[in-house]
């Protein structure tokens, strides 16, 4: 009985220490060529000052997982600690063909789109592991494919909280009201993650969704 | 002589007694070389193993595919609308409609609230 009294006190305290120290991973998710790395940046530099990944206008340019360890952000005197996970853009095709346009040659294009289907499978893999997801959409885009909702499904199927980024709001074309219109039960926050526009309210929300979620747990 | 486009409609009843996995794989088999047009949806998770499952399969003469659903039953904005739509397979949602291509032959879907629309490649 007493050695049963004290197993269950180590459980308890070990179990605590790993609570403790599991870090909260936030994943940066959504079809190519909608920013996600540009905002990974953002957040990075912002932050820890300096830069995630390489950024370009071909997409697929990120077509592996890349992971910052310990990125600190502070807001109103509280601080939040975590891994920001920036994922490949979720696609239904990839066809080689696309990236000869910008000036690939057939191998590299060969090679890219290859490594862009892994890249889907990967980040579709990690979706499983993240405590919340920001889903980077681009506000010049109609909203309503299937592959966002596919997206939004399956984060909402696993009960993880999320954040709708739309990004690009400094471009002409961009339709705010049209992703929030879409999605009217999350979050919404347009930014422009190329230029800072309105990343205060983007951490705020972030600090926000996290509280909220914390709370229901 | 030209080779035509091949247009196969799945009524609900043949898919709804198929489990998730024999429902992507049937998809995935069927959609290589013809158009889909599917009474009901996948869920969510099903979407994704469609995702995964299809990005296995690219390679030579496969490109992947193009889909998306038109479902009746929700608009877009409607407070909810993909919690339901997760338990609405559970009974199937026979309402909905779901286009299925490969995209070496669907050039694009254009989709809002009341139509699909889908525009083809002609080489």
């Amino acid at each position: 009985m007493v050695i049963r009294i004290i197993t269950n006190f180590f459980q308890r305290i070990f179990t605590n220490i790993f609570a403790i120290k599991k870090d909260l991973k936030i994943g940066l998710y959504g079809p190519p060529n909608t920013g996600k790395t540009t905002l990974a940046n953002r957040i990075c530099k912002d932050w820890i000052g300096e830069e995630l990944g390489k950024v370009s206008n071909i997409p697929h340019e990120t077509r592996e997982i890349v992971v910052k360890e310990s990125v600190e952000i502070k807001h109103k005197g509280k601080s939040l600690k975590f891994k920001l996970i920036d994922t490949p853009g979720i696609a239904t095709k990839i066809d080689y063909e696309d990236f000869l346009h910008y000036g690939l040659s057939r191998a590299e294009a060969k090679r890219r789109a290859k490594e862009a289907t892994r890249g889907v499978i990967e980040a579709i893999k990690w979706l499983d592991d993240m405590d919340v997801v920001v889903v980077v959409l681009d506000s010049t885009q109609n909203p309503y494919t299937q592959v966002n909702i596919t997206i939004i499904g399956n984060i909402a199927a696993r009960k993880i909280p999320l954040i709708i980024a739309a990004n690009k709001i400094d471009l002409k074309k961009a339709n705010l009201k049209a992703i929030e219109g879409a999605f009217p039960e999350y979050e919404v926050v347009g930014i422009s993650a190329k230029h800072g526009i309105n990343m205060e309210e983007f951490y705020e929300t972030l600090f926000n969704v996290i509280k909220k979620s914390k709370r229901r747990k | 002589m030209k080779k035509g486009i091949k247009i196969q409609f799945i009524p609900f009843s043949q898919l709804a007694s198929m489990s998730s996995y024999k429902r992507v794989k049937f998809i995935l088999e069927n959609v290589k070389d013809k158009i889909i047009i599917i009474q009901g949806k996948l869920t969510p998770e099903e979407e994704k193993d469609l995702i995964e499952e299809t990005m296995k399969k690219i390679g030579k003469g496969f490109k992947g595919i193009e889909i998306e659903v038109l479902n009746p039953k929700f608009d877009f904005g409607m407070i909810n609308k993909i919690k339901k739509s997760v338990a609405d397979f559970l009974v199937g949602d026979r309402d909905a409609i779901t286009l299925i291509g490969p995209a070496s032959v669907i050039k694009e879907i254009k989709k809002d609230i009341k139509k699909l629309e889908f525009f083809l490649k002609f080489k």
